[in-house]
């Protein structure tokens, strides 16, 4: 993985808490060239990842891609094909479910639909046979982290689902795991409840320092919630990085279209010039201009330049003869947002653009309106350029 | 609108459960008065064998005339005591056996691939439709000490001596586990099928071994098809006829035989309805909670 | 993800169904033995076939037992329909309790007791037995089965269909008729199955309801099998195992293809 350009960071990070970073740190779970057949179906191609003991770390793809595999693998449900899965150096290859210090809130929360919450919960604990008064402090110390007190004696029927959500938690942390699993842990939340939930489960994972998967095709769950988040697509991971660096510095073209909104500027290099790239694109009528030193591109190369719609500028004036990277085009639809407004432009070559702007005042003087020629300019760093 | 439509409407409307209502009070709960009524008749030798001991509508006659008589004669027989509870306990092994048999079937139905489970359904349905007294009739020629069970067995060298199955009660409970076994299979069925395998994932995940999350998992979210299937079972085999007379031998007690005995070998009406009465009183309580369980179940389906 | 059985459960359901269907297999292939002897094969033959079809009493027995079926189960569906739709259309009406009861006893009820009241039911009234008392009562029997069948059907059946025919100018009756019937009908025909089925099967109700001319199938078999096995009963057996396989083998078939057709429409 490059190292962060410059002294610059991309993204809001944990800074103390980098142990991927350290060559002396021991993962706590390791993938080691694990594959994964149904039949024909490969679910998990020869993947390889390090995860570190507490890290928030969210395996994000849309479905289908195998990440849901992977976690089912490391729960115990699945069996690789080949490769090794080891949790704390203990190879796991024949360690059934029941046996691991790993446990699991599913994604349709998997409550027993027989026992009430105080049982759902203490269900772990009495499989480890502990004694009742134990069992019993530890059912209330789990009903207080998730605030369920006094809907112990409720059945699962009986509860709202935000009130499941935190059952299902209650229930997989009961037993303290060294690994705790989340499967889509949110997806079926409405948005609000979604948004402080996922504030909840950072806090209780800092609290407990314990060390949390997720599965989740919402990026945005994803990019909130991750210390770590790995982009899988058909049985691979495309990139395992921090939010920041997903967003920012994505690697592939498909991460770039999956995690958040992009626009994507197809030409062919023409050269360097003082260390930044010159892009000819039928987008626009000079050549672009892109920082972006890491990439070893050659003269000719068919290249994709991404910008994020955020770090476009949209203006009605011409700018100046030294402009540089001026897209010309007309507003083709404009979204009111609230907090931002959405302009999509239509360019000269028929691409659609898609440029933000916060709404900064309440009250903007002459407008920007539909079917105006517009100029989107962007800086040179603001891009990057993704080999096809 | 004006009232004369209205008013035949509304009377189509009353005729949809009018109809089926009265058909069944008519030749359901009325007949029941009917046994309840000749149970405290006194026999004779007629035709109707029975001397009714009040004229309808004779209210005063009616309480004069009726005994106990045949209670009393229950009561101090011996035999039709012993054949009730004789007919409990085969029903109830039977229903035991029956659930041994059943709920792996059911089991291995409800976790088959879903394109396999409605053929599965219907190889288990397809006996049933069947003749009953038939497949009862094919055990005979299984179970006789020269039948064809026996012929194997002593063809592969298991046994030396034929086993002497027919005519006893080992007979019955084959008889009633083969053809009650639908009835148990099938509730068994609907409710396992409806379970969501992630449920046990989640036992597996919290610790729990196969064989626990089956007893405290998949057997209380099974307990309504249990309840059901024992009821559809055991109700009627308790009141079973065929099986016991084609297939159990002579000391086999039970009182739907009993009930059958009396009315044609001894031609005795009011005693075959008090043996009804006795019959009808053992299974009461079963058969209430039988009719709750179902609509509830049929309801709650939706 | 897809489920494996484990060995286990191809095992169980193996055992089952053999257990299941050896018996009747076993039948089958006796029928068509040469020997007298149910039990020892003594080659290949049609003889009881023939015997079968040249037993005068046995014919006779057929036909009735087929007439009282058809009849019985006639009006079973009729009643059972009507009940299913009181049961899922008319909420809490009174007597319900009541009327639940009479429609779920019937099915568990030993059949001891079912024919013996109605048959005293019948003599109270003067009805002489025969026919038609045999007919009455397997209706009054398999109703309730009718009932049962329609009413889990009714009880999915997704009711916007008929406010969407109300909405575009059906009225109720013409609802019923052009959308809900059509929609049941399956399970109105499946109803009428079952009820002819245990009509046809039915042994204990009818031995106490019989009469004079009305003597069904079972009754007859049922004697002559007290007298022993007979390889006339094993043919007789054949044939009626052969008559419901196919049956239910064209209705399967006919349930496919509709099943595919709708399916066409849809796409």
């Amino acid at each position: 993985m490059p190292p962060p350009r410059q002294s610059a960071s991309v993204g809001a990070v944990r800074r103390s808490f980098a142990p991927w970073s350290d060559p002396e740190a021991k993962p706590l779970i390791r993938f080691d060239n694990v594959t994964k057949r149904f039949g024909d179906a490969v679910a998990v191609d020869h993947l390889s990842l390090n995860i570190f003991e507490g890290e928030f770390f969210c395996l994000l793809g849309p479905s289908g891609c195998g990440k849901t595999t992977l976690m089912r693998m490391l729960a115990g449900f699945e069996h690789p094909s080949e490769g090794r899965i080891t949790l704390a150096d203990r190879d796991l290859a024949g360690v059934p479910p029941y046996r691991r210090p790993v446990n699991m809130m599913f994604q349709s929360y998997a409550l027993f639909p027989h026992m009430s919450v105080e049982r759902n919960i203490a269900f772990g604990l009495k499989q480890d046979g502990l004694p009742k008064a134990e069992i019993a402090a530890r059912v209330d110390e789990m009903l207080r982290l998730v605030q369920l007190e006094r809907l112990a004696k409720r059945y699962p029927s009986q509860l709202s689902g935000g009130q499941r959500q935190r059952v299902a938690l209650a229930r997989a942390l009961a037993k303290k795991p060294k690994v705790l699993l989340l499967d889509e842990p949110l997806g079926a939340l409405d948005k609000k409840l979604r948004e402080e939930t996922q504030f909840e489960l950072m806090d209780i994972q800092h609290d407990l320092g314990m060390t949390f998967v997720v599965v989740t095709h919402d990026q945005e769950e994803a990019m909130t919630m991750a210390d770590r988040i790995a982009v899988m697509d058909h049985g691979r991971i495309v990139q395992v990085a921090t939010p920041g660096e997903i967003y920012e510095q994505p690697k592939t073209r498909f991460i770039a279209e999956f995690v958040g909104d992009v626009n994507i500027l197809e030409g062919n290099v023409l050269g360097q010039e003082n260390g930044l790239w010159r892009v000819q694109t039928p987008s626009a009528e000079a050549p672009l201009t892109i920082d972006d030193p890491d990439e070893v591109l050659h003269s000719d190369q068919a290249v994709a330049i991404a910008v994020r719609p955020e770090k476009m500028v949209i203006r009605r004036d011409p700018p100046g003869p030294d402009a540089i990277n001026v897209l010309t085009g007309e507003v083709w639809d404009i979204g009111y947002l609230g907090d931002w407004t959405v302009y999509r432009v239509k360019l000269a070559s028929g691409a659609i653009l898609r440029v933000t702007r916060a709404n900064r005042s309440r009250y903007v003087e002459h407008p920007i309106d539909w079917d105006e020629q517009v100029y989107v300019t962007f800086a040179p760093d603001a891009a990057v350029i993704l080999a096809e | 609108m004006t009232p004369r439509p209205s008013f035949s409407k509304k009377l189509a409307e009353s005729l949809v459960p009018a109809v089926p209502y009265l058909w069944l009070g008519l030749f359901f709960l009325v007949p029941f008065l009917i046994v309840f009524k000749i149970s405290l008749s006194d026999p004779a030798v007629a035709q109707p064998p029975y001397k009714p001991t009040f004229e309808w509508g004779d209210i005063v006659g009616f309480f004069q005339g009726l005994d106990l008589e045949n209670f009393e004669l229950l009561t101090s027989d011996d035999l039709y005591f012993s054949a009730t509870l004789s007919s409990v306990r085969i029903a109830g092994i039977s229903t035991v056996l029956l659930l041994l048999v059943g709920f792996p079937i059911a089991y291995a139905m409800a976790r088959a691939p879903v394109r396999y489970r409605s053929l599965l359904v219907a190889l288990i349905i397809l006996p049933f439709w069947t003749s009953f007294l038939i497949r009862i009739y094919a055990w005979i020629a299984i179970l006789k000490p020269e039948g064809l069970l026996n012929q194997a067995l002593i063809g592969l060298g298991v046994i030396g001596e034929p086993l002497t199955i027919l005519n006893t009660e080992a007979a019955v409970f084959i008889g009633i586990v083969y053809a009650y076994l639908p009835f148990m299979v099938l509730p068994l069925y609907a409710t396992l099928e409806k379970m969501d395998d992630t449920l046990l994932e989640a036992a597996l995940d919290l610790g729990s071994t196969p064989w626990r999350a089956f007893w405290t998992i998949t057997v209380p979210l099974a307990m309504p098809g249990i309840i059901a299937g024992s009821l559809l079972c055991f109700i009627p085999a308790v009141g079973e006829f065929v099986i016991p007379d084609l297939l159990g031998g002579s000391e086999t007690l039970m009182i739907g035989r009993q009930l059958w005995s009396e009315f044609f070998s001894n031609r005795d009406w009011p005693l075959a309805s008090a043996v009804a009465i006795l019959l009808l009183i053992v299974l009461v309580v079963p058969i209430v909670i039988y009719r709750d369980v179902e609509s509830r179940r049929v309801e709650t389906r939706a | 993800m897809t489920r494996r059985l484990s060995f286990f459960n191809v095992t169980s359901l193996v055992i089952g169904f053999a257990f299941l269907y050896l018996p009747i297999l076993l039948l089958v292939v006796y029928s068509f033995n040469a020997s007298r002897l149910v039990t020892v094969w003594g080659g290949f033959s049609t003889q009881w076939y023939v015997a079968l079809f040249r037993n005068q009493a046995l014919m006779e027995a057929a036909w009735v037992t087929l007439r009282i079926a058809l009849l019985s189960a006639t009006l079973a569906t009729v009643l059972g329909t009507l009940a299913a739709l009181a049961l899922t259309r008319y909420g809490r009406f009174t007597g319900r309790t009541l009327f639940t009861g009479m429609v779920y006893a019937p099915m568990v009820m030993p059949e001891v007791i079912t024919g013996l009241s109605l048959l005293l039911f019948f003599v109270a009234i003067g009805l002489d037995r025969g026919f038609w008392t045999i007919t009455l009562a397997h209706t009054t029997l398999t109703m309730c089965f009718v009932t049962v069948v329609v009413q889990s059907r009714l009880m999915t059946f997704d009711r916007s269909l008929e406010e969407a025919a109300m909405d575009l100018g059906a009225p109720p009756l013409r609802t019923f008729f052009s959308v809900t019937l059509p929609l049941i009908a399956p399970s109105i025909v499946a109803g009428f199955l079952l009820a002819f089925t245990l009509s046809l099967d039915d042994l204990v109700i009818a031995s106490f309801n019989t009469g004079p001319g009305a003597t069904t199938l079972p009754i007859r078999i049922y004697s002559q099998v007290r007298l022993g096995l007979s390889p006339e009963v094993n043919a007789a057996s054949t044939i009626l195992i052969g008559i419901v396989a196919l049956g239910v083998t064209t209705a399967t078939l006919l349930s496919k293809r509709s099943l595919l057709r709708s399916q066409r429409n849809i796409h």
